[in-house]
C-alpha cells in the first residue's frame, strides 16, 4: 500500500512512488538486486535465436507462418504468442564508417523503374535488426492497472502476469505504452515475458540471453547493465557510429526507466517503439479529483432541478 | 534524420508498406517528424467489445444518474417518476454487470474482481463500487414494486442515490488511465461528458416513462446535461490536439454527429413540446437515450482508431519532446 498511497499524493511529479527499486517498494524486504535485460542492438545479427528460445523454453504457442515482407522480420510484433520480437529496418546509410561495396548499391537498383526512382543515389546501407521484448518497466501500467492482482511485481524486480488469476479483462493491454501485452484468442488470458521467472528463481539467465549468440541481449543486475551500456555508447560514438543511443535507461523518463533497456541506431519510431512513453498512472490523482468534482457536481444539479418545484 | 530509407512507410495509414511510385526525384511530400516501423501500430488496440463495454458507459451512467433522481423525485412527491427512475437504474445496472462478465476473456473468475482493493486501478475501485451499489439500486427498485420492506428501500435509495454520481464518473477515469491517445488526451474534460451523459440519459429515461405531470425537472435537466454532454465532448475534441481528428472520422465520427443530433432535438423537444404533450416527451426521451450511448459508443470507437495508427502516438511525444 505503500507507494500506491505515494503515489496518490504526488499528482504530476516526475519522480514516482517505486524509485530504482521496485521490489522493495513492493513489499520484499531482502529482495535480491534488481535484474534484466540490456539488449546491445549494434551486435545483433537478426538470428532470432531469442525468438526460438523464449517460445521453446515457455512453451508459447505458435502463431502464424507469415509473409509480412518486413524484410526477415515475420513475426510482427510482441503478443500474447510472442514474447520476443526481432525487429529489421534496412536503411540507405552506412553504418559509420562502413564502406559497403558498389555491389550493394547495384543490387539495390535492380528491377523496376519504382525501384531505381526511390534509391537514386546509393550511400551506402546498414541493416538494423533489435530484439524487443516486454520493458518490465519501473513504473508499469498494466501491474498499475490490473483490478485482480494478477499482474505482480516479483522480488527481481520484473513483471510477470499469474494466468491462474487472470480474469482477461483487457484492462493492461489498453494500458500499456510499449504495445506488449495482449490476450490471447481461444484462451481470454493475457501472457507476456516474465523474464523467464522460473529460471531466475533457480540461478539461470533467461532462455533469450542464454541462447543469443552475439550477446546482444545481456542479462544481468541492472546498475551493472547500465554502467555496460553508457561504456558501449561512448565506445560506438569513437568508431563513428554517432547514432548509436540508450532507450530505456533514464530513470527520471516517463516510465521510470526499464528493466529492458536498449542501445538503438536510431529514433525509437523507426523500431516500433514510443519515443517517449508515459504510464498512465502518473495521472490519475489528477483523474480521480476530476471524477470527484464531476460526481459531486451533477449530484447536485440533479438535485438542484428538483429544488421549489412541487408538482 | 534520414529520409531515403528504402522501406519506411511515413504517412501512418497502418497499411504496411507502402509504394510510391513515379518520384522524379525519388522523394514525395513527407512528414519529417513521423516515421514509424512500417507503419505498424505501436499500442496494442483495446480487447473491449464495443457493445459490452461502451453499452456499460451508458447503461452505467444512465443507472447512477437515475438512482439521483429517483431519490429526488421520492423526496418532492413525484412517486410515479421516482418508481421509473428507480427500476431503470437497477434495469441498468443488471444488465450492465452482463455486459461485464460477458466481456471477460475468462467470464467465470469475474470475482477475482474482489481479490485486493486497489486504488490504481479505476476497474477495481469500480467493482467495489459496484459491489455496493448494485445491491442499493435493486433494494431501492424492489421496495418500490412490491411496496414491501419500506425502511430496507429507503436505505438502498439513499445509498444508491450517493454513490450514484460516482459511478456514473468513475468510468471516465476508466477509459482515460489507458495509453489509448484518444482517451487518455481527453482525461480532462472526460469526467464531465460523462456525468453530463448520464444525467441526460436519466432525463431522457425519466421523459420517456414518468407521467408529463411529473417530469419538469427532467426537460431542465435535459436542458442543461444535454448541452454540458454536447458542449464538453467538442471541447474535449479540441483541447487533445491532433488526436482529436479521430472523433471526427469514421465510426466515431458518425457516432459523434449522430449523437449530436438526436441530443440536440431531444433537448428542444423537451424544452418546447414537453411540457403539454406527452408524445413529444416520449419521442425527447427516445432521442436523449439515444444520444447519450451514441456518445458512448463514439468515444469508444475513437480510442480504438486511436490506438490504431502509430502517428497518434509518435506525433504528441515527439512534440513533447521537442518542446522539453
Amino acid at each position: 500500500m505503500t507507494s500506491i498511497a505515494k503515489s496518490l499524493g504526488r499528482g504530476a511529479h516526475p519522480r514516482f512512488a517505486n524509485g530504482p527499486d521496485p521490489a522493495h517498494a513492493s513489499g520484499y524486504d531482502h529482495a535480491p538486486p534488481r535484474v534484466g535485460f540490456f539488449t546491445d542492438t549494434s551486435v545483433c545479427i537478426g538470428c532470432k535465436a531469442c525468438e526460438v528460445a523464449c517460445k521453446e523454453w515457455n512453451r508459447v504457442p505458435e502463431d502464424g507462418l507469415d509473409f509480412t515482407g518486413m524484410s526477415y522480420d515475420n513475426t510482427a510484433g510482441l503478443s500474447a504468442d510472442t514474447w520476443r520480437h526481432v525487429a529489421f529496418i534496412e536503411q540507405r546509410k552506412p553504418l559509420g564508417g562502413q564502406v559497403n561495396g558498389p555491389a550493394a548499391g547495384a543490387w539495390l537498383d535492380r528491377g523496376d523503374a519504382a525501384e531505381s526512382t526511390m534509391v537514386d543515389d546509393p550511400h551506402g546501407f546498414r541493416w538494423l535488426m533489435s530484439s524487443d521484448v516486454c520493458k518490465h518497466c519501473t513504473e508499469a501500467a498494466c501491474l498499475d492497472v490490473c483490478p485482480t492482482g494478477a499482474l505482480f511485481r516479483t522480488e527481481f524486480g520484473t513483471v510477470v502476469v499469474q494466468e491462474d488469476v487472470c480474469n482477461g479483462c483487457g484492462y493492461c493491454v489498453s494500458a500499456c505504452p510499449f504495445g506488449v501485452i495482449a490476450q490471447r484468442s481461444g484462451d481470454g488470458r493475457v501472457w507476456k515475458c516474465t523474464l523467464c521467472y522460473d529460471r531466475l528463481g533457480v540461478g539461470e539467465e533467461p532462455a533469450c540471453a542464454k541462447a543469443c549468440p552475439t550477446d546482444s541481449i545481456q542479462f544481468g543486475a541492472l546498475d551493472e547493465l547500465r554502467l555496460r551500456a553508457i561504456d558501449r555508447v561512448s565506445e560506438l560514438h569513437s568508431l563513428g557510429i554517432t547514432d548509436a543511443r540508450l532507450y530505456g535507461d533514464d530513470p527520471d523518463d516517463g516510465v521510470g526507466g526499464a528493466g529492458a533497456f536498449f542501445l538503438l541506431l536510431d529514433d525509437a519510431e523507426i523500431y516500433g517503439l514510443p519515443p517517449n512513453p508515459t504510464v498512465t498512472t502518473r495521472d490519475l490523482p489528477h483523474m480521480w479529483k476530476g471524477a470527484a468534482t464531476a460526481a459531486v457536481t451533477v449530484g447536485a444539479a440533479i438535485c438542484l432541478m428538483f429544488v421549489g418545484r412541487r408538482p | 534524420m534520414n529520409e531515403t530509407e528504402v522501406t519506411m512507410s511515413g504517412q501512418g495509414t497502418g497499411q504496411g508498406t507502402e509504394r510510391r511510385s513515379g518520384q522524379g526525384t525519388g522523394r514525395r511530400h513527407r512528414q519529417p517528424e513521423f516515421r514509424s516501423y512500417y507503419g505498424k501500430p505501436i499500442l496494442k488496440e483495446p480487447t473491449w467489445e464495443a457493445r459490452d463495454i461502451a453499452g456499460y458507459l451508458f447503461l452505467g451512467g444512465l443507472a447512477g444518474a437515475s438512482s439521483v433522481v429517483g431519490a429526488a423525485a421520492e423526496l418532492t412527491g413525484r412517486s410515479s417518476l421516482a418508481r421509473t427512475a428507480k427500476l431503470g437504474a437497477a434495469g441498468a445496472i443488471g444488465l450492465s454487470g452482463v455486459a461485464l462478465v460477458h466481456d471477460l476473456g475468462k467470464p467465470g473468475r469475474f470475482i477475482n474482481m474482489l481479490r485486493v482493493f486497489k486504488p490504481t486501478s479505476p476497474m477495481n475501485v469500480g467493482s467495489w463500487l459496484l459491489t455496493a451499489y448494485a445491491p442499493a439500486a435493486a433494494t431501492s427498485a424492489f421496495a418500490a414494486i412490491t411496496g414491501a420492506v419500506p425502511l430496507l428501500g429507503r436505505a438502498g435509495t439513499s445509498a444508491a442515490a450517493v454513490l450514484g454520481p460516482a459511478v456514473a464518473a468513475y468510468t471516465a477515469v476508466l477509459i482515460a488511465d489507458t495509453a489509448v491517445p484518444a482517451w487518455h488526451e481527453g482525461r480532462h474534460e472526460m469526467p464531465f461528458v460523462f456525468v453530463g451523459s448520464a444525467a441526460s440519459s436519466a432525463a431522457g429515461w425519466g421523459l420517456l416513462t414518468a407521467p408529463l405531470a411529473e417530469t419538469a425537472p427532467m426537460r431542465h435537466l435535459a436542458l442543461l446535461a444535454g448541452t454540458a454532454e454536447l458542449i464538453g465532448s467538442r471541447i474535449m475534441e479540441k483541447r487533445m490536439g491532433p488526436v482529436g481528428e479521430v472523433y471526427g472520422t469514421g465510426t466515431a465520427g458518425w457516432c459523434m454527429r449522430a449523437a449530436t443530433v438526436t441530443t440536440a432535438t431531444g433537448v428542444v423537444t423537451a424544452g418546447v413540446f414537453g411540457r403539454k404533450h406527452r408524445a413529444a416527451a416520449v419521442g425527447a426521451g427516445l432521442c436523449l437515450l439515444a444520444g447519450s450511448a451514441l456518445t458512448r459508443f463514439g468515444i469508444f470507437h475513437a480510442g480504438v482508431a486511436s490506438s490504431r495508427d502509430p502517428k497518434y502516438t509518435v506525433g504528441p511525444q515527439r512534440r513533447s519532446m521537442q518542446s522539453d
